[in-house]
């Protein structure tokens, strides 16, 4: 079983949603990432969405590209990142890593190399994000060939015939994006997600993780009620951006603000304990 | 005498041209660009979308453009004779108002009340907001706030226009900035709006929409040419940022075997120096902005900062049609400086008493060349896609002028 498999096979067990952190990898320093991930498995991460970053990151909103160009600007490569994993997972061997980013830094190290030098690094899982189905027919078998699960996203504006798509593509899970827009947006309407992962779950047959819209504990709790994974990115990076002057600081507010999170997922399982009701 | 069917006619359905092109976008927009690709097929053949289309070229964009022999040029060259397209004529001063008449006409067919675009120099800014006044739309330009400063009258007049223009800070501050800005707005708001792309870049359908509706360019001037000289030319010379007006030219002449297709990239302070704008002459295909094609990047896969004195061609990638004509060689793709394109900016103004934009310059620099090597029975057209007013500032800032 996969690392990926094997932690939403303990979730399960344990009658809670996954919580997934995403951070940019390099801000606010390249030095500081690798403990930046293991405070926030000591936080309650069981998987980490660890974003790659790019000097075009059309798909998110300003708080990410903000958390790009940090990164950028201290000199984070995709071989930075990639040799980051690699020292997590010296310490980590249990904790799956997903690769979040943009198709162009993958395009010039070359599909086939990436997927060896990532899957050497200890990389469980790649989230392309601007690498849809119909383009990723060549890249999706050099990723599973290299034992890295591809990872797709879902919208609200995919229709049947595109879920059908995504699935015959996907392992690992799927990440449904909750709402219209870039990374970080607002309003999140947690019974529209749950009646949209009910169709999504009638053609994919893959744990499903919610992002976008997950500002605090409360909404993790809701969304956690009817997803696999409750995916927290915009909201943690904000954290770390208010601390970037004093970059330890920002590793200790990101991980108390994950164990807040944590707490909202562990409360929901205590009360479907309490009132008898199963997930 | 129309151009013979040929292996041009991409791209697939998919919208590639050869292994460039395509819909490289995350998920979220692609719901938006199908309904898009959906409307627009379904109106590209309907004939009174087309004659509407016909219409506001006609008597808003004043079309068909002159096609204008420059006689005392093409003596100052010294060779091939020298014509003109005067795109730079038209309402508005550029070749963009043909795309933005044809893309708000669309808009308004699917029932959008807000049209976005992208702007580098301002021009295609001015176009849009200029066809969203004249159609009711509401209008939001964004903007890198560099080039805001550099294009100050532009912005005004698109604020007299109504329109509301967005500095974007993020990035370079520049035009490949201002596109992910408008992308996000597109996918937040696509309910009630319409992303109007100025180039033939971005992902499918827009490379291929916004050359048909700049192909009126190239037609035009294959009729113009044979009614006034007898024959085809021997050259197309256009400049190439994005690539819009350079495809509208070539595109009804690539069944034209024996018509040679130059394609004119801003070399800035010279491709040796990395400061350029070139991508097509001197970098490699990547992916940016929905699709695949040259690219600007460091070896990281990282995209570089642009240079060049034409705001217009400051952009690091390029429509993917120009991509795949440079691999298969129907078209070559060179690249003139910022010394050259100012050279040429005051040649054409003193023979002709026609400024061109700096962008147009460009094309003008090569022709130039190309004419004093070549003899005097060869014709050559130049695409002067743009008129220089909006350059003036520039212009006279480089020479030590204050105005």
């Amino acid at each position: 079983m996969s690392r990926i498999a094997e932690a939403f096979a303990r979730c399960r067990g344990a009658g809670r949603a996954a919580l997934v952190p995403y951070v940019t990898a390099g801000d606010p320093d390249p030095g500081l990432t690798v403990e930046l991930m293991h405070a926030l498995v000591r936080a309650g991460a069981d998987l980490i969405e660890l974003g790659v970053p790019f000097s075009d990151p059309m798909a998110d909103g300003p708080v990410i590209q903000a958390a790009c160009e940090r990164a950028l600007a201290k000199g984070t490569t995709l071989d930075t990142v990639l040799a980051q994993v690699a020292a997590f997972r010296r310490d980590d061997p249990a904790t799956p890593v997903i690769l979040m980013g943009y198709a162009n830094p993958l395009e010039v190290m070359g599909y086939g190399r990436f997927a060896e030098a990532a899957a050497g690094a200890g990389v469980d899982g790649v989230l392309t994000v601007d690498l849809p189905p119909e383009e990723a027919g060549d890249v999706v078998p050099v990723l599973r060939g290299a034992g890295l699960d591809p990872v797709f996203l879902l919208a609200p504006t995919s229709d049947e015939d595109r879920i059908r798509a995504v699935g015959r593509v996907a392992s690992g899970f799927v990440y449904y994006v909750s709402l219209k827009g870039v990374t970080g947006a607002a309003h999140l309407d947690v019974e529209d997600v749950a009646r949209r992962l009910a169709v999504i779950r009638r053609h994919i047959d893959l744990p499903i993780g919610v992002g976008f819209g997950i500002h605090d504990a409360a909404a993790a709790g809701r969304v956690a009620g009817v997803a696999d994974a409750v995916v927290v990115g915009s909201a943690l990076v904000r954290r770390i951006a208010e601390h970037a002057a004093e970059p330890a600081r920002a590793v200790a507010a990101a991980a108390e603000f994950l164990q807040t999170l944590r707490g909202a997922l562990d409360a929901a399982v205590a009360h479907a304990v309490q009132t008898g009701e199963g997930r | 005498m129309t151009a013979k069917p040929t292996p041009w006619h991409g791209p697939d359905e998919h919208g590639h041209f050869g292994p460039y092109g395509g819909r490289f976008v995350a998920e979220t927009l692609m719901g938006p660009i199908r309904a898009l690709e959906a409307a627009y097929l379904r109106h590209r053949d309907d004939p009174e979308f087309l004659a509407e289309f016909d219409r506001e070229l006609a008597h808003y964009v004043g079309r068909p453009s002159p096609l204008y022999f420059a006689a005392r040029l093409t003596e100052a060259a010294g060779g091939a004779r020298i014509y003109l397209k005067r795109e730079d004529l038209n309402h508005t001063g550029a070749h963009k108002i043909n795309n933005t008449v044809g893309q708000a006409l669309l808009a308004k067919r699917m029932g959008k009340t807000r049209l976005i675009a992208e702007t580098g120099a301002g021009q295609h800014g001015v176009a849009t907001a200029t066809v969203a006044a004249r159609l009711g739309l509401k209008c939001v330009v964004y903007m890198g706030e560099e080039d805001v400063h550099r294009q100050a009258p532009n912005v005004y007049r698109m604020k007299l226009l109504g329109a509301e223009v967005v500095p974007v800070r993020s990035g370079t501050r520049t035009l490949k900035d201002a596109m992910n800005e408008a992308m996000r707005d597109w996918v937040t708001n696509v309910d009630d709006t319409f992303y109007v792309i100025g180039t033939v870049a971005g992902p499918h359908p827009y490379p291929m929409m916004v050359r048909d509706f700049q192909c009126v360019i190239g037609r035009e001037a294959r009729r113009q040419v044979l009614e006034q000289a007898g024959r085809l030319p021997d050259h197309l010379v256009a400049c190439v940022g994005g690539g819009s007006n350079a495809i509208g030219l070539f595109h009804p002449f690539l069944g034209d075997e024996d018509v040679a297709l130059w394609g004119v990239e801003a070399a800035g302070e010279g491709l040796e120096t990395g400061r350029h704008a070139a991508p097509l002459s001197a970098g490699r295909p990547g992916v940016l902005h929905g699709n695949r094609t040259y690219l600007m990047e460091d070896a990281h896969g990282l995209i570089l900062g642009t240079h060049s004195i034409s705001a217009g061609l400051d952009y690091p990638g390029v429509g993917p049609e120009h991509a795949w004509l440079k691999d298969s060689g129907r078209a070559r793709y060179v690249a003139v400086t910022d010394r050259e394109a100012l050279d040429a900016f005051h040649r054409l103004t003193r023979t002709e008493g026609i400024i061109p934009a700096l962008e147009s310059a460009h094309a003008v620099a090569w022709a130039l060349r190309l004419a004093a090597e070549r003899p005097a029975e060869e014709l050559i057209v130049v695409n002067l896609s743009g008129r220089g007013d909006k350059d003036i500032n520039t212009v006279a800032a480089l020479e030590g002028i204050e105005l």
